[in-house]
């Protein structure tokens, strides 16, 4: 497909837009200003986040795991009253174990067995995990908020792991553990009739429960036959997930910075993205080093080096040199990064050639209130991007 | 303070911190520090890859000890071969291979949470007991990880009452709340959300774990070039070269200054965040310079290896 994506057009026609990359490049930032735009734009659009810092959820008015979208008074983030009609901004932080309660207790065929499972001890552990279990209910909650209405743009931001796109693929996988087939066969052994394996089984509980303590193994135990039934409605709800990401009101928003880690995480995740024949809407790449005039790095630090041999038989002589032989390695330091950033991000625009893409630089100060978001949205949203053009400077 | 008595202060140092603050980097540097004050190191990996082979000039690490440097070995000591390892010598040694394949491995270790780090930690006991080196040095998860890798011992105590976990778990504690075996180094960035990140970690380790915190290692610090500002305008520039007679474009000269001023700029807003470090968190500082390079490898190191000296000196 090779469609031409702008910004704008996730910010107006998007129905969900999710913000995928690595930690600490400002992808919850970058999901909160795509949010606060749409609003601005007259949609009711609301931001869905794993694990702000306190300063930015200080400002979304998120004090702790809400779980639920809060409306933001628009006095905070439209002070001059300049959206459009209709405009709406909430946000939500994403409690992982209540949202995986919330699915107990609706998939429980009894009360009484979803009540066994929320008091047991494994599952707590299983819900309370990070690894696998966020990602899984990261997009829950997206199924959630987007069957339930009420919203026209839903941000995510997602967890920064390598699983947090796994849904496209397997969601069970996330939930391996759920699918453990050696405690299925320890679990039943009546139904599946692998009698012959019940002393071996035995044995290996015995084994097991002289490690880790037989409570421990009681609660795995307890836990299996309860949980015995809801594997189904898990499975249906998560195929769903998966349609609506490949919707083509789903939009892929790649947020990175240039490190060399950072770029590696987004390619990843653009590999992925591609494998499933979706693309990358928009590529965002956050605190771009810049560039100064054209000169290359090699050519100034030959300068530099040049200026360092001059003879310089007086002080003043002497300090006039090193200052300008500083100010070229300085210049030289300084291009040599730009460069390396450049050609890193290019690394990963090859693979998102159709995506919008936006350069933030380097900013005098972090972004956690409304008034450097509107400063960050400026820059995104200003012109209007389009793919392959570039905001924010080459 | 001398490198060598810092060193020897105690024989694990657990280098701690959010991703991409330069905990990799920070290892390497202490790692050759030490070496270079004339004590054997090794170094423990406890996630699976990174850039810390590279920064020696090496291709990868493995469970098994490998020369990095002269008198520096290093090792990944990942949970899941920290788990295997140790279900290995408590008689599971048959079974191992199937609870792997089968993926019960993984259900026990969320069936007792923290387990695979206390049995990282404890490995890392075991190597401090062998005194394998003269100094251990562990390069840790990632931040909030880090915190509960710290604090799973303690956790782990509470919800497994009997048997050989519980006997790790135990060791474990005795390791992190005795200075003279471990401390943990902080490792931040001088900029605003680091900072902040790096001073609740510090306060919560210090509720939560017991353990000595050493100096907090501020990576990253732009030093000042010699100008004034003053001397950092396009014009200044300029007349230096007048004066040595050589020729500098009007276009140069502009970018020569702008490069300049945003220098001065970053490095002014980074003293002010590492000066606010020092307020709100009372532990020592080691300022460590931005280093321009491609990859960190072997020189950089380096020189990061003697201002981290130099910064051990001044405390």
């Amino acid at each position: 497909m090779s469609e031409v994506h702008t910004l704008s057009d996730v910010v107006d026609h998007g129905r969900i837009a999710v913000c995928c990359g690595s930690g600490g490049v400002g992808k919850t930032t970058t999901a909160a200003i795509i949010a606060i735009e749409g609003a601005r734009r007259g949609r009711r659009a609301v931001v869905v986040t794993i694990d702000p810092a306190k300063r930015l959820a200080n400002a979304l008015g998120l004090d702790g795991l809400t779980n639920e979208p809060r409306v933001i008074d628009p006095e905070r983030w439209d002070p001059d009253n300049d959206r459009v009609q209709g405009g709406e901004l909430s946000a939500m932080m994403l409690d992982t174990k209540s949202t995986f309660d919330g699915l107990v207790t609706r998939y429980a065929e009894s009360e009484e067995q979803a009540q066994r499972i929320l008091a047991n001890n494994f599952y707590r552990n299983i819900s309370g995990a990070l690894s696998g279990t966020q990602e899984y209910m990261a997009m829950e909650k997206l199924h959630e908020l987007y069957e339930d209405g009420g919203f026209d743009l839903i941000v995510v931001d997602t967890p920064p792991s390598r699983h947090a796109l796994d849904f496209l693929d397997a969601p069970e996988r996330l939930l391996r553990l759920l699918n453990n087939p050696i405690f299925r066969v320890l679990m039943v052994p009546a139904r599946t009739g692998l009698r012959i394996a019940g002393a071996a089984v035995q044995a290996f509980i015995r084994t097991v429960s002289r490690v880790v303590g037989a409570a421990v193994v009681d609660d795995i135990v307890a836990f299996f036959r309860s949980f015995e039934g809801m594997e189904e409605g898990f499975r249906t709800r998560a195929a769903r997930v998966v349609e609506i990401l490949k919707q083509p009101e789903t939009r892929f928003v790649l947020v990175t910075s240039p490190r060399r880690d950072a770029i590696e995480e987004a390619r990843f995740f653009a590999e992925r993205i591609g494998d499933h024949d979706l693309s990358v809407d928009a590529l965002i790449v956050n605190r771009v080093h810049p560039r100064f005039g054209e000169e290359i790095a090699v050519g100034l630090r030959a300068r530099a080096d040049t200026l360092r041999e001059l003879s310089a038989p007086t002080r003043t002589e002497r300090e006039a040199r090193d200052r300008l032989a500083a100010r070229y390695r300085n210049l030289a330091e300084f291009n040599d990064i730009a460069e390396r950033e450049r050609a890193n991000i290019e690394t990963v625009r090859v693979r998102t050639r159709s995506a919008a893409v936006a350069y933030v630089p380097y900013l005098a100060h972090d972004v956690h209130d409304f008034h450097a978001l509107a400063e960050v949205g400026e820059i995104l949203f200003g012109g209007d991007t389009a793919a392959g053009t570039v905001t924010g400077g080459e | 303070m001398e490198l060598a008595h810092f060193c020897s202060t105690s024989r694990v140092v657990i280098v701690a911190g959010k991703g991409g603050v330069g905990k990799t980097t920070v290892t390497a540097t202490l790692a050759t520090a030490a070496a270079r004050a004339g004590m054997s190191v090794l170094i423990v990996e406890v996630e699976g890859k990174s850039g810390l082979p590279t920064a020696f000039g090496r291709p990868a690490l493995g469970y098994e000890e490998q020369e990095l440097a002269p008198k520096i070995r290093g090792r990944t000591l990942t949970p899941d071969a920290a788990l295997r390892d140790w279900l290995e010598h408590n008689g599971l040694k048959r079974i191992s291979k199937r609870l792997v394949q089968t993926g019960a491995l993984d259900v026990i270790a969320t069936a007792v949470p923290g387990m695979k780090d206390i049995l990282v930690l404890g490995k890392v006991k075991s190597l401090e007991q062998e005194r394998s080196a003269d100094l251990i040095v562990v390069d840790a998860p990632a931040a909030g990880h880090a915190i509960t890798f710290l604090t799973s011992a303690h956790g782990l105590l509470d919800a497994v009452t009997v048997g050989p976990v519980r006997k790790q778990a135990k060791d474990v504690v005795e390791l992190l709340s005795d200075p003279e075996r471990c401390q943990v180094l902080l490792v931040t960035l001088p900029e605003e959300t680091p900072v902040n990140e790096v001073i609740d970690t510090a306060f919560t380790i210090e509720d939560r774990v017991g353990v000595k915190l050493g100096p907090v290692v501020v990576n990253g610090c732009y030093d000042d070039l010699p100008l004034d500002a003053a001397a950092a305008t396009a014009a200044a520039a300029k007349a230096d070269a007048a004066l040595l007679d050589v020729f500098v474009s009007d276009r140069e000269a502009a970018d020569l200054a702008a490069a300049a001023a945003f220098r001065a700029e970053r490095a002014a807003i980074q003293r002010a965040q590492a000066d606010r470090l020092a307020e709100r968190l009372p532990l020592p500082q080691i300022r460590l310079p931005f280093v321009f390079g491609a990859e960190l490898g072997v020189p950089e190191i380096g020189t990061l290896a003697d201002a981290f000296t130099t910064g051990i000196e001044l405390l």
